[in-house]
């Protein structure tokens, strides 16, 4: 009367296969995440609906803080290094041409640009430092970086950002302004977070029927 | 894969002759470790940031033209708008007027009732009905944005921004003058602090 018995298979699945694929996956991930870089100067930008990505390289980039102090960050270091050469030939500050070639930002006025350097690039924090003096209209010290900027672009296309805080109060924007028109620039980009565009608005119904939206 | 040599670990050489013992099985369970990295997988996928900052792009007017050539708008097809503190915001059509004969100097908001956005739209519905050119209606419509000086960074963006969602196609960034400056300011002292979007 006994049934033959069945041989008891095991319950255990080889893992392998799925560790390998996890850690694949995991890997890549991990390669691909940028985290976002503590800040060292905090600010907070407004949303609008431009669409159009702003460029990660090769920019100009001009902050404005929630106090309305300026700095101004140069993404290339050929650039920086013309910029710091030639100041320190016209004006001669005796800035170290390789400490300003690694700035991340420059937030202090050229006078004092040789012990904004001096301090360490971890300390410098955008709410201690005297930022790029803008306020003054016969003290514009924009102008002159801008110029600086304009030169060692030598006709170049130039990518020029500005990313303002929230709070921050109009006559730094305008000044900031000012410094641009000076040196015939006329054409900029502001840094925005994307926002779509309110249900029912012009640009919504253009977006709808597939319009390509112009900025 | 997988499988770790446990025989013989520890244990001396065996000898010829020496019988073996049993053979452990060799599979280590990888289950933990395929958890493992799932969860950071998910941790990773969630930490990643999606969004990236967009730009919105500004021409500035030249203003080195001598203003013999700089365009000239039809007084009819002019709105100005000028923005205060907290979040104020203040329009007339035309040219300003405050005084016995009229007051054209109005205040608007950022959104809900009586918005920015309403008024501009109602602008440019008036300036296309009156159209001579049917190739172009709204050719006469400019918008002239004149942020007062208590007004935030914010603020200005929106404008621009309520440029661009209203497709106004002509539009100006120009400084207030002391007039109309010191209208916004007393209309500001004035007025209760509203919120912006």
């Amino acid at each position: 009367m006994g049934r033959a018995k069945l041989p008891r298979k095991s319950t255990n699945i080889d893992m392998t296969a799925m560790c390998d694929v996890a850690f694949l996956l995991l890997s890549f991930f991990i390669l691909t995440t940028k985290f976002k870089p503590a800040e060292a100067i905090a600010v907070e930008t407004p949303s609008s609906v431009a669409s159009k990505v702003a460029p990660s390289k090769d920019f100009v980039l001009i902050t404005i803080t929630k106090d309305g102090k300026v700095f101004l960050t140069l993404d290339d270091e050929q650039r920086k290094e013309f910029i710091a050469n030639s100041l320190n030939s016209t004006r001669n500050l005796g800035i170290d041409v390789a400490a300003f070639k690694k700035a991340g930002f420059i937030g202090a006025p050229i006078a004092g640009l040789k012990s904004f350097l001096a301090i360490p690039e971890e300390n410098r924090k955008g709410d201690q430092l005297p930022g790029i003096p803008v306020m003054d209209s016969t003290n514009n010290e924009l102008v002159t970086w801008l110029q600086l900027v304009n030169e060692s672009y030598a006709g170049a296309k130039m990518d020029l950002l500005l990313k303002g805080d929230n709070v921050s109060k109009y006559p730094s924007f305008r000044n900031v302004i000012t410094a641009l028109k000076k040196n015939d620039i006329l054409k900029f980009q502001m840094i925005t977070n994307p926002e779509n565009a309110p249900m029912g608005s012009e640009l919504w119904k253009k977006s709808m029927s597939g319009e390509k939206q112009e900025n | 894969m997988a499988e770790l040599d446990t025989s013989g670990g520890g244990h001396k050489k065996k000898g010829p002759g020496v019988k073996k013992g049993k053979k452990l099985s060799t599979r280590v369970d990888l289950t933990p470790m395929v958890d493992l990295g799932f969860l950071l997988i998910t941790f990773f996928i969630f930490t990643t940031t999606m969004s990236q900052p967009t730009a919105m792009k500004l021409f500035l007017p030249d203003d080195k033209v001598n203003p013999e050539e700089q365009n000239k708008a039809k007084e009819s097809g002019v709105l100005t708008i000028m923005m205060g503190a907290d979040n104020h915001i203040y329009y007339y059509e035309g040219q300003l007027k405050v005084d016995a004969s009229g007051n054209n100097f109005m205040s608007a908001s950022y959104n809900g009732e009586n918005s920015i956005r309403d008024v501009i739209m109602k602008k440019k519905a008036d300036v296309r009905s009156r159209a001579t050119d049917p190739e172009n209606p709204e050719k006469d419509f400019v918008v002239v944005i004149k942020p007062g000086k208590e007004c935030t960074y914010k603020n200005v963006i929106d404008i621009l921004d309520e440029m661009a969602i209203n497709v106004v196609k002509k539009y100006a960034l120009v400084d207030i003058s002391a007039d109309e400056a010191k209208l916004v300011e007393l209309s500001d002292a004035s007025a209760k602090p509203s919120t912006s979007n």
